[in-house]
């Protein structure tokens, strides 16, 4: 008796379920026949930041292809960095014609996963993964941190002050392009000025950026930049609350825009940021994929000639005159003018 | 000597939530229940303090951080409550529950941001607690400028805290009582005290006192909650707790000892007799400090007889 109100009941689940596949089949638009996934870190497609920009970067392609969310374009969420395998297999299962991960979190998990399957197309955002089907999108950002060196470098200038800083996460090339590109584009506008170094040997620890931040500004910075992820919140606090005082001192973002983190009242200690525009990476690539030029097994350079990096589109704190110095600063250094050094001046 | 001036307050602020984290481990441990989740706790109420000063900021600037600050606190009695019910009335094994709070809280949080603001962080708040100076005092050569210039007032609370604990469980009957549910709860039992209840009172304080350090730590030090933003302060704080022995004092000490070898860190490289060290020597220099010191002045750190063992009636 009860088996079969059981039976009875799954008949019931999987004919509901039937009807809905069916529905789901009938074609909607004319298409191209191109499957993209992202899989995000535990971060999340909204964290405002690397997950949100390529997820932004994939909805725009799938929307100028009439592709349809959640069947052609979607994304998986990874609750912890366990899933990154099983994440990137089930796209790879599913046959997606492109697998998109962003961060170097990914660096193990998809060197794994590229080996499993030798057929599919992954792409990897901000590190390099060395296999035949996999496409390394890294950027310049000593160019972009160039430009806001030369943003800093202006602002100081106009405003008196001769001291400026660099927050650094942990010193290793990576991050030492940031400092290298800032110091070369202060430099470049204002040689006379002095540049602090400080790298406090963490990524996600406000206290510490707070604490260097203060001790730059005691020493008279008056523009700080960092490269510095969670601990740069730190630095933002303490920018905010010398700027809300009276004691202006700035800040600059970096990643993305952070012009929103360093609101105090209506105005904002944030001066510009040094953005990598993973969107416009994911969009590249998708693209490429798309018209059968996957560039596997090769590192693409996202830097100002392809507006790989750059400086937000709005900038409320930058005068109109040093925006477009700035701007012709990137557009030299786009058309190979100006070379800039990834190492910084020991 | 100004090097040291400006080294001393960034190390207060970094000392105050270690400590008043410690001093909530203080009140637990000696009822006899061992918290090890005084980082999760710190996250709950870091999250809870952020969470509502962002909300009330738009409409009361000035008491929202503040109203943070209570929240935390509040919120960390709360989910002490976890800890208190599990390891007092279901006997739970004190530091599996404890760990259990620890990996609870980092999802909890960002769970509660996600509904709450649609992403996994808080939203940024425009202020928190600002640094404040104290007119008059300022003005007192070289102390004021230690003590009184440009200081956030969660130093001067965590001050008031350490001599609200030292009066609280050495000189009150509560204390008495709270102290000998640590050292010997039978014996606290036969005399009609109520172990539970003692127990009880000694986490949730533990939980209020966490709590208010992770709020005071976030608005102080960050423009939002984000998972990253305890990173191991309760830990620290459990340190800082050993370290000091379980004794206000001992507290007080460690932890600020614990601020200064964080500062020192950043400021070797301009200390000419320490400028010849890697840099990784100086991140790791606030550990090797507390693990030499421990190994020199600790001897024997005897901490409350019955800490972590599940209270039996019967046992003699």
């Amino acid at each position: 008796m009860k088996y079969r109100t059981i039976l009875v009941a799954l008949l019931a689940v999987a004919l509901v379920f039937t009807g809905c596949a069916k529905k789901d089949a009938t074609p909607v638009v004319e298409k191209p026949e191109f499957k993209v996934g992202l899989v995000t870190d535990i971060g999340g497609i909204d964290d405002k930041s690397f997950n949100q920009g390529t997820w932004e970067g994939i909805v725009r392609f799938g929307g100028a292809h009439n592709l349809v969310q959640g069947t052609d374009y979607k994304y998986l969420q990874s609750g912890a960095e366990a899933d990154y395998v099983p994440n990137l297999s089930a796209f790879a299962d599913e046959k997606l014609d492109l697998i998109i991960a962003p961060g170097f979190l990914f660096e193990m998990a998809m060197g794994e996963v590229a080996d499993s399957f030798p057929e599919q197309k992954f792409m990897i955002i901000d590190t390099v993964v060395q296999k035949p089907n996999v496409v390394s999108a890294t950027f310049a950002e000593h160019e972009g941190s160039f430009l806001v060196g030369v943003a800093a470098g202006l602002q100081a200038k106009a405003d008196g002050k001769s001291v400026l800083g660099f927050l650094g996460g942990m010193q290793f090339p990576l991050i030492e392009k940031f400092q290298a590109g800032f110091e070369q584009g202060v430099k470049a506008v204002y040689p006379e000025a002095t540049i602090l170094v400080d790298y406090a040997g963490d990524f996600g620890a406000p206290d510490k950026g707070q604490a260097l931040a203060q001790k730059q500004y005691k020493a008279g910075a008056y523009i700080i930049f960092h490269a510095a992820g969670g601990t740069g919140n730190g630095m933002i606090k303490e920018a905010k609350e010398r700027s809300e005082k009276g004691d202006i001192r700035w800040a600059i973002g970096v990643d993305k825009d952070q012009y929103t983190d360093g609101q105090y009242g209506d105005k904002s200690a944030v001066l510009t940021s040094m953005m990598k525009r993973v969107d416009v990476a994911a969009e590249t690539v998708s693209q490429m994929t798309l018209d059968g030029q996957f560039p596997g097994g090769t590192v693409m350079v996202f830097s100002l000639k392809n507006n790989g990096v750059g400086i937000p589109d709005s900038n409320p704190n930058l005068s109109a005159d040093i925006i477009s110095q700035v701007n012709e600063y990137a557009q030299k250094i786009a058309s190979g003018e100006l070379v800039v050094s990834e190492i910084p001046a020991k | 000597m100004s090097i040291i001036l400006d080294m001393l307050p960034i190390s207060f602020m970094f000392a105050a939530p270690i400590i008043m984290a410690a001093l909530g481990g203080l009140f637990s441990e000696r009822s006899g229940i061992v918290n090890i989740a005084l980082e999760g706790i710190m996250m709950v109420g870091g999250f809870a303090g952020a969470a509502l000063t962002v909300v009330l900021e738009p409409v009361m600037p000035g008491m929202a951080p503040w109203i943070g600050l209570f929240v935390g606190m509040a919120a960390g009695v709360l989910f002490s409550l976890l800890h208190a019910v599990a390891s007092i009335n279901f006997k739970a094994d004190q530091v599996v529950s404890g760990t259990a709070l620890n990996i609870l809280a980092t999802g909890l949080t960002v769970y509660l941001a996600q509904i709450f603001f649609n992403q996994q962080r808080t939203r940024t708040f425009s202020a928190g607690l600002r640094k404040m100076s104290i007119e008059g005092l300022r003005d007192i050569p070289v102390l004021g400028q230690i003590f009184f210039e440009d200081i956030y007032p969660t130093f001067f609370v965590m001050i008031l805290l350490v001599l609200g604990t030292w009066f609280v469980v050495f000189k009150t009957p509560f204390g008495l009582r709270l102290r000998a549910c640590g050292e010997h709860p039978q014996a606290a039992a036969s005399m009609g005290i109520n172990v539970y209840k003692m127990r009880y009172a000694g986490v949730m304080i533990s939980g209020a006192l966490a709590g208010l350090a992770g709020s005071a730590m976030v608005l102080t030090q960050d423009i939002q909650y984000t998972v990253t933003s305890i990173h191991g302060t309760g830990f620290i704080a459990l340190a800082s707790l050993i370290f000091g022995k379980w004794s206000p004092w001992g507290v007080l000490g460690a932890g600020m000892f614990f601020g200064f070898a964080q500062t020192l860190s950043y400021y070797a490289k301009d200390i000419s007799f320490l400028a010849w060290l890697p840099n990784e020597a100086f991140y790791i220099l606030p550990y090797v400090l507390t693990i030499v010191a421990l190994i020199m002045f600790a001897g024997k750190t005897v901490g409350p007889k019955a800490a972590g063992e599940i209270y039996d009636q019967g046992k003699r």
